[in-house]
């Protein structure tokens, strides 16, 4: 599973980094990223469903194997 | 209260200060999400309150149609403007909640960097402190008022340690920004007052500031600068008003409802008791269920919303707290699960005004009940009728008799 934050969309609430800290970092002005690279280990995965139905901007994604890449 | 007629229609005569709504607006919102998603009145100046989650995530983002230039949800009249004398020197701005682009951006930028949550962890044990202290106080006592002689004190005694100000004077903060916030809504004079009360102590703060550089956030906002320019002492000014007007009422109210929330379902109460890693998800649960927040945009474009249109001068309510409540997005709306999983809730608002202070006042809400639950986790109402609500821009408990064993 990969996730990634959709820049245009975040505007720092920080559920992310709250719910699943080993996943996402944000930065000095409220936006956040997927960490490495939004690889999510099968032993996170439950945490990266929770981080991405609690985002209020819809912001976070999952990035389908074989989908484009992030950035 | 100012007294005014019954509603009888609230899809269109809603009267956000009607006592009953105050104090439980959950059966309105739900009946107008069914048959009148954006409701009006012509009450209070007049307004628009969408209830549903859908529309609040689509109004944020109509800027500037939907314009932060009054964010108020009871408009400044033209005579209470012209008549305040303290408008000529220091305006009226708050930025960046009163801001549209382009100014919003680099305003925000200034404030954002001061409150992450790496830059308010530090904060911690100064909360902590302050809530034993506050604490130790009455717990002999076995009886407190949980609003007013704990909650209450909180966020305001944070904020005057985070601004830099001596938080003895926290007790004027509060008398400031009720005045403002709560009596003011609907008695002009007395937001005049207020206003300048506290543009006229910042204004001193910053020339103080400006003078002898500190340690603190008004002296770092002084030293930094927008294009290569520095900020206007009116902007500066006007932002440390906003840091206090909007971090008092709002986090006391979200911590004052959550201890009523406890104090009356004794089985919620003893779940948390016994299973504090429930704390992070029964906050959020709390700031959804009794979100304390409803802001305001003015109509700048004629634009069309469902089945009405905006006209330019129009006011529409942010209505958060009523969005929570939509059953669409959130699966059995009106029941408090502690343990809720998926939770979108937009009690910070959305969209590019998100609270700037959210990471401030989640770290508050969270030190406020985890020191309250370890000290005190059997609590009570000692008298339910005696329970206030405050309500209109900040809704949330204003008094709350509490009895416990000692
Ligand atoms: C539980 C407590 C709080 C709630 C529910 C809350 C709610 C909100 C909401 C809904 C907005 C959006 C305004 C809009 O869309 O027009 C907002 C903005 C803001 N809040 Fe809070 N707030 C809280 C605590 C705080 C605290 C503690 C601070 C101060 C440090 C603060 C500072 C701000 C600022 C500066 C903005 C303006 C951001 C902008 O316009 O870009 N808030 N707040
Ligand atoms: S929860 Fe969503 S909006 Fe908030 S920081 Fe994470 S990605 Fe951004």
């Amino acid at each position: 599973m990969r996730v990634r934050v959709n820049a245009d969309k975040c505007e720092g609430h920080n559920r992310c980094c709250a719910l699943a800290p080993e996943l996402f970092d944000v930065d000095d002005y409220g936006t956040a990223t997927a960490l490495n690279g939004g690889e999510v280990p099968v032993a996170l995965e439950a945490k990266a469903k929770l981080a991405v139905e609690n985002c209020p901007e819809y912001a976070i994604e999952y990035v389908r194997d074989g989908g484009e890449q992030d950035k | 209260m100012t007294k005014t007629p019954p509603v009888e229609d609230w899809a269109t005569d809603y009267d956000i200060f009607d006592a009953g709504y105050v104090k439980d607006p959950v059966p309105v919102w739900d009946k107008l999400r069914e048959q009148c998603p954006i409701a009006h009145t012509e009450r209070w100046g007049g307004s628009w309150l969408p209830t549903s989650y859908e529309d609040m995530q689509a109004f944020v983002r109509m800027v500037p149609a939907l314009s932060s230039r009054d964010p108020l949800v009871v408009s400044e009249s033209k005579e209470e403007m012209e008549f305040d004398p303290i408008l000529d020197e220091y305006g009226n701005k708050a930025p960046p909640i009163t801001s549209d682009p382009p100014e919003h951006i680099p305003m925000r930028r200034l404030i954002l960097p001061l409150f992450t949550p790496k830059a308010v962890e530090p904060y911690r044990p100064f909360a902590e402190k302050l809530c034993h202290g506050l604490i130790d106080g009455f717990i002999a006592k076995g009886t407190c008022d949980a609003a007013l002689d704990y909650a209450v004190h909180i966020p305001a005694k944070t904020i005057a340690h985070v601004i830099g100000v001596d938080s003895e004077r926290s007790d004027e903060f509060v008398g400031w920004v009720r005045g403002l916030l709560e009596e003011g809504m609907q008695d002009p004079a007395k937001r005049i007052k207020y206003r300048g009360i506290i543009r006229q102590f910042f204004g001193e703060l910053v020339d103080a500031r400006k003078a002898n550089p500190r340690d603190d956030l008004v002296s770092r906002l002084l030293a930094q600068e927008i294009d290569g320019q520095p900020i206007a002492r009116k902007a500066v000014v006007g932002m440390c008003n906003l840091l206090l007007v909007a971090g008092i009422d709002t986090t006391w109210s979200s911590i004052s409802s959550a201890l009523w929330h406890f104090s009356t379902h004794p089985e919620d109460r003893r779940r948390l008791a016994n299973e504090p890693e429930l704390f992070p998800s029964a906050i959020e649960e709390m700031l959804r269920f009794y979100s304390p927040v409803t802001m305001a945009r003015e109509v700048t474009e004629e634009t069309r919303a469902g089945d009405v249109t905006f006209m330019p001068g129009d006011k529409v309510l942010l209505n958060f707290p009523g969005a929570n409540h939509d059953p669409a997005v959130f699966e059995d709306a009106d029941k408090v699960i502690l343990d809720r999983a998926k939770n979108r809730h937009i009690a910070f608002g959305i969209g590019s005004h998100r609270c700037a202070g959210s990471n401030l006042a989640r770290m508050e809400m969270d030190v406020a009940l985890r020191v309250w639950f370890e000290r005190i986790p059997e609590f009570e109402l000692t008298d339910p009728g005696a329970v206030t609500w405050a309500g209109g821009q900040v809704r949330g408990p204003r008094h709350l008799p509490f009895r416990f064993p000692v």
